[in-house]
């Protein structure tokens, strides 16, 4: 297994970096048995570039989004954002952390089913700073035309997206993705991708995709392979591909 | 509006099934609260404003014949405010087409003006004119029971003199709301009547010109009672008085605040018990709810809603049910109060009724169902904010399930596989389960003891009837006289046989505590007339001593085997001290009994009887009435049987009317408890049950799995509810009994077979109701999205 850490040094300084984490362990209590999802995990995350996470299922990639998005806590080792140390804020900090700087899709949408798509996307701009509105947010999704639609009145792939608009629309300085495509067909998800590749471009947002589809790697600036709960490789992507050429 | 404030309406319409159902167990609380409340409220408060519009009196005296300017030298007694002097005395009345004796209580009223205390309500015709000869008012009670109108004449045998009065009105009295007495606390509105008349005439068919033998008073704000009671004393201890009282022991008074008591016992318990049981399933069932909402408040949380905002997000979702179950308890609370407040204003003949809600009621129904609902919800909020967004949002871990004991016992062959899913599921979710449980069974538990009183008062009467009150009459002589009086009565052709009684006024004493009641003496082997012990077997009446029934003997802080001071109220009023033999079940009334012979030789007498109980034909008892009737020494008579049944329809029926509310309202706590549990159990497995489905599960096969577990549930419940039910009977039992009745601690089969078929018949409807969304169940919307 290589080490990671001089890839990083020579492509990025040090200013940049947008999370740093560094011996990341995470180990779930069960009872009889202790399940390690994380096993020491050192890895930067750098601004405006767009990773994509690999490794097969149960490797540890949605317990590191989650520790990193400020949705779980480590159960030893450091992240920090911006220079300030995760691992350590209170409750308070890390919700002012999500509600300010972080949107979330999760591969399961968690959409709230009683709101309709512009309601979903709203419910978040109205305690953000600077949010676009939930129109143009699902616009930037293509969803114009479901705005008043209810979450059950729409497909998988329509849902993902309203999902996608609801965590671009406050303007986040990181966009984390859990599986987006993980429910959909090869064409919707391509549609998704599109979105989550335009917010990172125009908006410069640092993005971290989680998938286990090969294919996907390549609109990533780097490739990030988990396996077992640790990072086995890190690779740049030095031909980087749009969605629009990605094909499963 | 905002989008949280979107999802908190369109959440409450979404979930307005359960919603309602939690609604109505506050408002059902709610309503018990404000009525009961209100209702007694009303009744004190009436009965406040019409002592003080009427001048009821504070302390009230007799004697033979007071000289009347012996009431100036009451008027000038250091704390007496108004003095009120009035001839009364006892007459006969006839009345026409009615054969039986009739007793009438004659009092004069001022020859001008009204009277300074005691004024009269007239409800109907007018008041007597000046110096009238024979103009009269009624009780209005009397004259209901017999249909006078006015102008109806009526004859008064007084003196051996007959007088014919003319009726102009009748009227209500503060002095004779209730008109029982020490000795017979039934009252009889049909041979008792209360009659007013002038001073002069009265006066002079008694012999009362210029003197006085009733006294009644008031005293100046602050004084005291218990001076110008000594004094009064003093002052008429010449004239043959028998001691002034005041108004705590005026007959009247006693007897309607007793009743006020025992109601406000009830509808102080009853209420508290009901909200605190509507409180307590408020708090598991808005616990559950919240718990069902466990991904939406990590989805919340994770784009940056702090746990404070979530919080008072669910807060107000809670806040809006209680607030609608509040509101609608009020107004039914108030609906009810206002109807039964009405209903008991009509027992106790207050001529109006003073109605309002006190704001504490009110305020203390919001509170108590705001806390309750906010402690359920508060605790659950903070269950699901505590998760990390993360974990609350994976799909919840396939929990661990475990082979049942059951199954571990080798039974599993028995069990089909949907039975064992149930059985496991009730295992994996003991405290689920068990809060389930115990909420069906509070509601249980509710319904026995909203029929609790209907239980002990068939008991009671089926007691009294059937057990101790044998006789077809009873007898009573204008004054006490010897046996022979007995063997007249016996020699009348339609009466069978008789057996004698000797009753007398007491004023039992034990150190410093007092109580007056009546001594009967009968006949140890008596066939008409038989006390039971507290086991309700016959009990032989001893040679010597009193018997006297356990309430009573709490009061005096006496035993079997004690000495009491009995001291008789008649004649020069000896005091002599006799043992306490035992005691009896007695739930009307507080009476005491002692041998015939005993009770003769304590009063120094030879055998004298005050009265008898007849055996009689009873197809020709009209006979029998008018026959008596005929006979001088003959004061009264009564059927005993007949007057239980006027007592029990008007006492009795009292705490019923309660009674039937509270078991309304116990009901409607089932049915919503029981529908709750199972409308949050079908959401929060709908997927599981979807999945079912896909797997080839039938309709049937899925609804059972549901509805098998809330029939199992219910099942336990049932004798869990009978436990909690008896118990709360057995305190509420306790707490009403009063001097007038005591209900017995008994449930009847009935009672319980009543509550539980409540119960079944609340899980049935609602098993009908949920199966029907259980086959409507969107199979491909459960699966995709997960809410
Ligand atoms: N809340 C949890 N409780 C127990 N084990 C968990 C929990 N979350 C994740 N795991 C376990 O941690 C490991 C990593 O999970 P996860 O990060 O979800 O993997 P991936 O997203 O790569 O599929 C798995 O073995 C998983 O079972
Ligand atoms: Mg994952």
């Amino acid at each position: 297994m290589n080490n990671p850490e001089p890839t990083q040094a020579v492509t990025r300084s040090k200013e940049d970096v947008v999370f740093e984490a560094r011996g990341l362990t995470k180990v779930y209590d069960m009872g009889e048995v202790q399940v390690h999802a994380l096993r020491g995990i050192d890895l930067d995350l750098f601004r405006t570039e767009l990773v994509v996470m690999l490794g097969p299922s149960g490797s540890g990639k949605s317990t590191l989004l989650n520790i990193l998005g400020g949705l779980d806590t480590a159960t030893e080792g450091t992240v920090s954002y911006l220079g300030r140390d995760l691992t350590r804020a209170t409750q308070r900090e890390l919700t002012e952390f999500r509600r300010y700087h972080v949107g979330f899709v999760f591969q399961f949408y968690n959409l709230i089913p009683s709101l309709t798509a512009r309601e979903n996307v709203a419910i978040v701009t109205e305690i953000a700073r600077d949010p676009m509105p939930p129109e143009e947010a699902l616009d930037l999704v293509g969803l114009s035309d479901r705005l008043d639609h209810f979450p059950s009145q729409l497909s998988g792939g329509q849902q993902q997206r309203i999902a996608i608009a609801r965590a671009i629309a406050k303007r986040p300085a990181v966009l984390l993705c859990d599986e987006p495509t993980g429910a959909l067909d090869s064409e919707t998800g391509v549609v998704v991708l599109e979105a989550i590749e335009r917010v990172n471009r125009e908006l410069g947002t640092t993005t971290a995709v989680i998938t286990h589809n090969i294919t996907i790697g390549d609109m990533a600036d780097r490739i990030i392979r988990m396996a077992d709960g640790k990072v086995s490789e890190i690779e740049i992507n030095n031909n980087k591909r749009p969605p629009s050429d990605l094909h499963w | 509006m905002r989008a949280l404030e979107r999802k908190l309406i369109r959440d409450l319409w979404y979930m307005r099934g359960m919603a309602i159902a939690i609604a109505v167990v506050i408002m059902c609380g709610v309503a018990t609260f404000v009525m009961s409340r209100s209702t007694l409220d009303a009744l004190t408060n009436t009965l406040r404003q019409f002592y003080s519009e009427n001048h009821f009196a504070e302390v009230f005296s007799s004697a033979k014949r007071v000289p009347e300017s012996v009431a100036g030298r009451i008027q000038a007694l250091p704390d007496v405010d108004v003095v009120e002097t009035r001839v009364v005395a006892a007459a006969s009345l006839d009345i026409e087409g009615f054969d039986e004796p009739v007793t009438g209580k004659l009092i004069s009223l001022p020859d001008e003006g009204d009277p300074r205390l005691n004024q009269l309500y007239i409800v109907n015709g007018r008041k007597v004119a000046p110096y009238s000869d024979d103009e009269v008012v009624v009780s209005d009670a009397f004259a209901e029971a017999h249909n006078f109108k006015p102008g109806d004449r009526i004859a008064a045998v007084v003196n051996g003199r007959r007088k014919q009065l003319t009726i102009v009105g009748m009227a209500r009295s503060p002095e004779y709301l209730y008109q029982g007495s020490p000795d017979s606390i039934i009252p009889d509105f049909r041979r008792f009547g209360i009659v007013w008349m002038d001073r002069t005439p009265l006066a002079s068919a008694f012999n009362m010109e210029g003197a006085f033998n009733d006294v009644s008073l008031t005293i100046v704000p602050g004084g005291s009672i218990h001076d110008v009671i000594d004094e009064v004393d003093h002052i008429l201890e010449p004239y043959g008085g028998p001691g002034a009282y005041e108004r705590k022991d005026q007959v009247s008074h006693f007897y309607i605040s007793e009743e006020i008591r025992s109601l406000g016992t009830m509808a102080t318990m009853f209420p508290v018990i009901f909200l605190a049981v509507a409180a307590f399933l408020l708090n598991v069932v808005v616990n559950r709810l919240v718990q069902t909402q466990r991904e939406q408040i990590a989805v919340l949380k994770a784009f940056g809603y702090s746990n404070v905002q979530v919080g008072l997000h669910y807060l107000l979702l809670i806040l809006a049910i209680v607030l609608i179950g509040v509101a609608g308890g009020l107004v039914l609370g108030i609906r009810f109060g206002q109807g039964l407040a009405g209903i008991y204003a009509e027992f106790y003949r207050f001529p109006y009724l003073e109605y309002s809600l006190p704001a504490t009621v009110v305020l203390s129904a919001l509170g108590v169902s705001i806390a309750a609902a906010f402690a359920g919800a508060i605790s659950a909020v903070r269950r699901a904010a505590s998760l990390p967004p993360a974990e609350a949002m994976r799909p919840e871990p396939p929990p661990r399930y475990r082979q049942s004991l059951v199954e571990r016992m080798g039974l599993q062959r028995y069990l089909s596989q949907p039975t064992r899913m149930i059985i496991r599921h009730l295992g994996r979710h003991p405290i689920k389960a068990g809060f389930a449980v115990l909420g069906i069974s509070f509601a249980c538990g509710l319904l026995l003891m909203g029929r609790f009183f209907t239980s002990a008062s068939d008991y009671l009467l089926d007691i009294q009837f059937n057990l101790t009150q044998r006789d077809d009459l009873t007898v009573t002589f204008v004054e006490p006289t010897s046996r022979r009086g007995l063997y007249s009565l016996e020699s009348l052709p339609d009466v069978e046989f008789g057996e004698p009684f000797r009753a007398v006024s007491v004023k039992l004493r034990n150190e410093n505590v007092t109580y007056r009641t009546s001594v009967q003496g009968i006949k140890p082997d008596g066939d008409l007339f038989q006390l039971l012990n507290t086991k309700l077997n016959v009990v032989e009446v001893p040679p010597e001593g009193l018997l006297l029934p356990p309430f009573l003997g709490k009061r005096l802080r006496v035993a079997p085997g004690d000495t009491l001071d009995v001291q008789v109220m008649e004649g020069r009023r000896p005091e002599y001290r006799v043992p306490v033999a035992g005691f009896i079940e007695q739930y009307i009334g507080v009476g005491t009994y002692m041998d015939i012979d005993a009770l003769n030789r304590i009063l120094k007498e030879g055998p004298t009887i005050s009265g008898a109980y007849l055996a009689a034909d009873n197809t020709v008892l009209d006979t029998v009435y008018s026959e008596l009737k005929e006979m001088p020494r003959v004061a009264g008579v009564s059927s005993r049987l007949r007057a239980i049944q006027d007592f029990y329809d008007n006492m009795g029926a009292n705490m019923l009317v309660f009674a039937f509310f509270y078991t309304l309202f116990a009901g409607a706590i089932a049915f919503a408890i029981v529908y709750n549990s199972a409308r949050i159990s079908l959401s929060e497995r709908a997927r599981e049950l979807a999945s079912l489905r896909i797997l080839g599960f039938t309709q049937g096969e899925v609804a059972y799995i549901l509805l098998g577990e809330l029939a199992l549930l219910t099942l336990i419940a049932i004798p869990i509810g009978f436990g909690i039910g008896w118990g709360l009977c057995l305190m509420v039992a306790e707490s009403v009994q009063s001097d007038i009745i005591r209900y017995p601690f008994v449930l009847t089969r009935d009672t319980y077979a009543f509550a539980a078929t409540i119960v079944i018949v609340s899980a049935i409807l609602t098993g009908l109701i949920v199966r029907r969304r259980l086959f409507r169940l969107d199979l491909i919307s459960v699966l995709k999205t997960r809410e």
